[in-house]
Formats: C-alpha cells, structure tokens, sequence
C-alpha cells in the first residue's frame, strides 16, 4: 500500500498539478479564459502543496512547515488583498523576490549537505549551486526593485567603476561556489562560514547590480528577476527530484526570458543596455539639450473648453495618473465628452507606467470598455487629425526627441506621436524631467499647453468645466 | 532521478512551451501574465516543504523554515494579485458590452 502510494499516487499526483499548473497558464494568456487560467493553476498549485505533506521524503517538521505557510499566507493575503491597483508591479517584485529567496535557502540546505561530507555528484551540487546564486541575485535584486518602485529608495545610486566592483563581486561569489560545490575546505574557513560567504556576496551582487537602474527600466528588471527565479526553481527542483517543480520553474524561465525581450524591443533598447549603461538614472539628462522655449500653463477651464469643442481627442495616460489614481475621473470625463459627441480614444504606449499593459489595467479598473483603448502602432497615425492629445503624467514615452534627436540617450524608442496633434494638454505635477532625466521638447512647443497639478485633481477640474460649458 | 539526455530533453520541451506561450500574448495581458508566471514559479514552496521535512540539525531547520516561509508568500501573494488583476479583465468585458448597447440607444434614440 505504502510502496503503491510512494511510486504512483504521488508522483501520479505531481504530474496532475504540473499538468494543471502549464494549463492554467496557457489559459492566462488569452483574455476571455485568463481567469479560469488562474483558478486552474490555483487548484494545480494547492495540489502540489497538499500531496508534499506525505512526500515519502517528507520526515517531519510538520508543525514548522504549517506555521511557516500560515504566518506567511497570511500576511501576503493582508498585503496582496489591500494594495492599490497602482502599486501592482512593486508587489509582484516583493512576491517574486520571496519565490527567489526560498529557491536560495533550499539550496542553501542542500549545499551543507554537501559539505557536511554527504555523497553528491558534482553535477547536482554545481546545480544546486548555481541556483542558489540565481535564487539570491533574484531575492535582493527584487527586493530593491520593490523598495524602488514604493518610493523608500529614490537615488540611483553609482560610483565611477561600478561595473568592475560588480564584476570583482561576481567572481568572488564564482570562485566560493565552486569552493562549495567541489567541497572544498579552506584553511580557518568552515563548512557554514563558506556558505554564507557565498550567499552575501550573491545578495550584494543583486543589489548592486539593481541600484543604478533607473525607475522607467524597472518593468524590464522585474521581468528578468522573474525569468530568474523561474529558473532557480527549475534548478532546485531537479536536485531535489521533483519534476514537477523543475518543469514549472523551467517553463516560467523560459516565458520569463521571451516577455523580458519584449519589453526591451517595446523600448527599443537590447537588455544589455538596460542592465548596463545606467540609462533611465537621470545622469545623462543634463547633457541633451532641453528645448529653448518656455511652458505654457493654462487652467483647467481652458482645457476642458478645448476638449469640450473637439471632434477627436486623443487620451494618452502615462505613470502619473497611476500615482493620482485617476484613471476613474479620467473615465468620467471620457463619458461625458462623449455624451457631447467627441471622439474619445485611449492611446496605450507599450511600455506606458510601470510595466507593460499597466495602463491596459488600470483602465480596465475603472471600467474603460476594449473598444476605447488603442495600441500605439494602430493609433500613432490618428494624432495628426486629432483636435486635442490629453497626456496625462506621461512624459519620456512622448518625448519627440526619440524620432528627431540622434543625440538623445532614447532616440529611436517609438513614441506616440502626441506632438502632431492640433492641441496637445499636458498634466503634470510639477515642471521636471521624467524619470529618465530627460527634457522634453513636446512640453514646450508651441500648440502645447500645461495644465500643473495632480492628475486626479486635474481631471475633477476638467470635468467640472466641461459640465458649466 | 531523471538520468541524464533524458532530463535534458524534457528541460527543452518545457523551455520551448514556456518561449511559445508568451510570444503571441496580446499587450494588454503582459502584466497579468508576468503576475501569473510569478505565481507558477511558486511551486518553489513544494521544494520547500520537502527540504524542511528532511532537515535534522537546527540550522537546516531554521533555513528550511525561511524557505517554506517565503514560499508560501509567492504561492499566496503571487495568486491574490494575479487573481485581482484578472477580476477586473471580466468586468470590463461586461462594462464593454453595457457600453455597446449604450451606443446603440444612444444612434437609435
């Protein structure tokens, strides 16, 4: 009975939920079945942790193992229950992280194993191994990515040769991992000494290698971090002998790695970039030359007066009405503009807030129908006949420099050609660059004018003027 | 234990499912389905258990527990926010037919 359970039912078991779980995900990724895909893989997933408590490996620590799930389950229910729309990405770099950090301890385990003078094959302790410096690059990578985006760390912090500490730091971390996995002992160094010298310096290697990059690139960063952990989960899973897991965390690296080349392509920038050259970070701002002509603010009785007697208006939201929340007032004028008989559309840039398709959601948050809301290739053409472009907090990805200015660090990134609009209204809270550190030449051309303030304020404003109109 | 070309093999097969999956994704579920993959990989909790349930001495114990730990977390959190953000993709599914039939009062009336 015992033997049947261990060799079938299990395993049988295992391979449902791995089964259950790429369904699941597959299912995800059209619209109309992405939400029986998450239930799907909930079910796969709650199989999988069900059938590990009687894991024939599984010896004890059963009461550590449900403390652990329920003080953690919990806070993460309270946390991912309560957090704002707007602050999606953050959380998911937090919940990514904590997948990362649990692919690190697990080898963590297994690598004082190895030292502990266990029989392991050199091949599964360099994989244990090299997921564990996956896993920790991924844990405290994240966990700055997360610290970023929520606002508790606003510098990008650099120093001139950074890029060879960081190199010196990857090699050093190298050098003791094959230390560890060969088992080697060095002189006034012990077993666990060794390990957690490995695994500081992989956590310092992640942070560093995170620190310079600038907020516009963190959707990319998140993204890679993700593609990471996936793999540290497949690696660990094989040293483990669990197919399940190794096949779930290889099928999530590999997604990772393609949606993480998107991004890049959306921004029209190769990775390397993005993780190297410290774009986005605000140091190369002062050097392009900001336009000559100076802004011109106007008050919201004016825009709405402009968009009140507009055929076509073009409604481009960028990161700024994430931060106000507006995108419900947002969609409140948009209705009662159309009441009026505008024209109303949603310009979506792909790499528009802090990840791609953030827009996409919070607008479908607030109830804005599909019909409405247009990708930048299908709409780019439509800005020319366009009465008035409404941007709202966005700012680098309508930035004319990308398309003239060869001299500008994001020239060549496609944009939304906002500028060839008759009007163009800009909210904006304040009179900065964006996050790359870019000046923006659209702010101060001629048929711009901009409206400072919260977004979500700005469009209460708005609305109110067009309702006395 | 999965021996050798064959673990390969099957390392292959589910990199090329994972690549193919995400290549032909509408834009508008990429942040979803980044949420979505992040929940997956938290199968980690899994191996997790499983290292916890081996370990003897006090150390593997308390690392063990880290790892279940934070396991649990991505498994939870990874689900709840994936969860959240598909809800809103089913309103607004029903908003854009309400929407519809707006219209169609309103070139009617």
């Amino acid at each position: 009975m015992s033997a049947w359970m261990d060799n079938a039912l299990i395993p049988g078991a295992y391979f449902i939920a791995a089964l259950v779980l790429i369904l699941g995900l597959r299912a995800m990724s059209s619209p109309v079945t992405a939400r029986r895909g998450i239930v799907l893989a909930g079910l796969g997933m709650a199989l999988a942790v069900l059938v590990s408590f009687v894991h024939p490996e599984v010896m004890g620590n059963y009461l550590l193992m449900i403390i652990a799930i329920a003080i953690s389950g919990v806070l993460a229910l309270v946390s991912a229950k309560r957090v704002p729309m707007t602050d999606m990405p953050q959380m998911i770099a937090l919940y990514n992280g904590m997948g990362g950090g649990s692919a690190a301890a697990i080898a963590a385990v297994e690598l004082l194993r190895v030292q502990g003078g266990h029989e392991v094959s050199l091949l599964l302790a360099g994989i244990a191994g090299s997921g564990a410096l996956i896993g920790a690059v991924a844990f405290s990578g994240s966990l700055v990515a997360f610290a970023k985006l929520q606002g508790w760390m606003k510098k990008n912090w650099r120093f001139p040769g950074q890029q060879w500490v960081n190199l010196l730091l990857f090699a050093l971390t190298l050098i003791a991992g094959f230390m560890l996995i060969t088992g080697m002992q060095t002189a006034g160094l012990s077993a666990p000494m060794l390990i957690l010298a490995f695994f500081v310096m992989a956590l310092i290697f992640g942070v560093l290698m995170t620190l310079p990059i600038g907020g516009a690139d963190m959707p990319v960063v998140i993204s890679l971090y993700n593609a990471l952990t996936g793999l540290a989960v497949g690696l660990e899973g094989y040293v483990l002998d669990i197919p399940a897991m190794m096949i779930a965390g290889v099928v999530v690296g590999a997604a990772g790695t393609m949606l993480t080349q998107l991004m890049a392509r959306a921004m029209n920038r190769p990775l390397s970039n993005v993780l190297f050259a410290g774009f986005g970070t605000g140091d190369d701002g002062a050097a392009v030359a900001g336009g000559d002509g100076s802004m011109t603010a106007i008050e919201a009785v004016d825009g709405a007066i402009l968009m009140t007697y507009a055929e076509t208006v073009i409604i481009v939201p960028g990161y700024g009405m994430a931060v106000a929340q507006a995108q419900h007032r947002i969609w409140e004028l948009t209705q009662i503009l159309r009441k009026r008989g505008v024209r109303v559309k949603f310009a979506i840039h792909p790499v528009a807030g802090r990840m791609p398709g953030h827009m996409n959601v919070l607008l479908a948050e607030a109830g804005v129908p599909y019909d409405l809301i247009e990708d930048m290739e299908d709409i780019n053409d439509s800005f020319s006949q366009a009465d008035v472009a409404l941007v709202i907090g966005a700012n680098d990805v309508v930035n004319p420099a990308a398309r003239d200015d060869t001299a500008s660090p994001i020239y060549g990134m496609p944009i939304l050609n906002v500028d060839q609009a008759k009007n163009v209204i800009v909210i904006k809270r304040g009179r900065g660059t964006g996050f790359a550190g870019i000046e923006n030449a659209l702010f101060v051309a001629d048929n711009t004018k901009m409206l400072f303030g919260d977004a979500q304020k700005m469009a209460q404003e708005l609305i109110a003027g067009v309702k006395t109109l | 234990m999965m021996q050798g070309f064959l673990t390969l093999y099957v390392v292959m097969l589910a990199a090329v499912a994972g690549y193919e999956l995400i290549s032909k994704v509408p834009a508008v579920l990429h942040t979803p389905l980044m949420s979505g993959s992040n929940f997956i990989h938290g199968i980690v909790l899994v191996g997790a258990m499983v290292a916890l349930g081996q370990a003897h001495t006090p150390l593997e114990q308390t690392i063990g527990f880290v790892a279940v730990f934070l396991g649990a977390g991505n498994v939870v959190g990874g689900y709840v926010v994936t969860e959240r953000m598909l809800q809103m993709f089913k309103r607004s599914d029903q908003q854009q037919k309400r929407a519809a039939i707006d219209d169609d009062e309103e070139q009617s009336a």
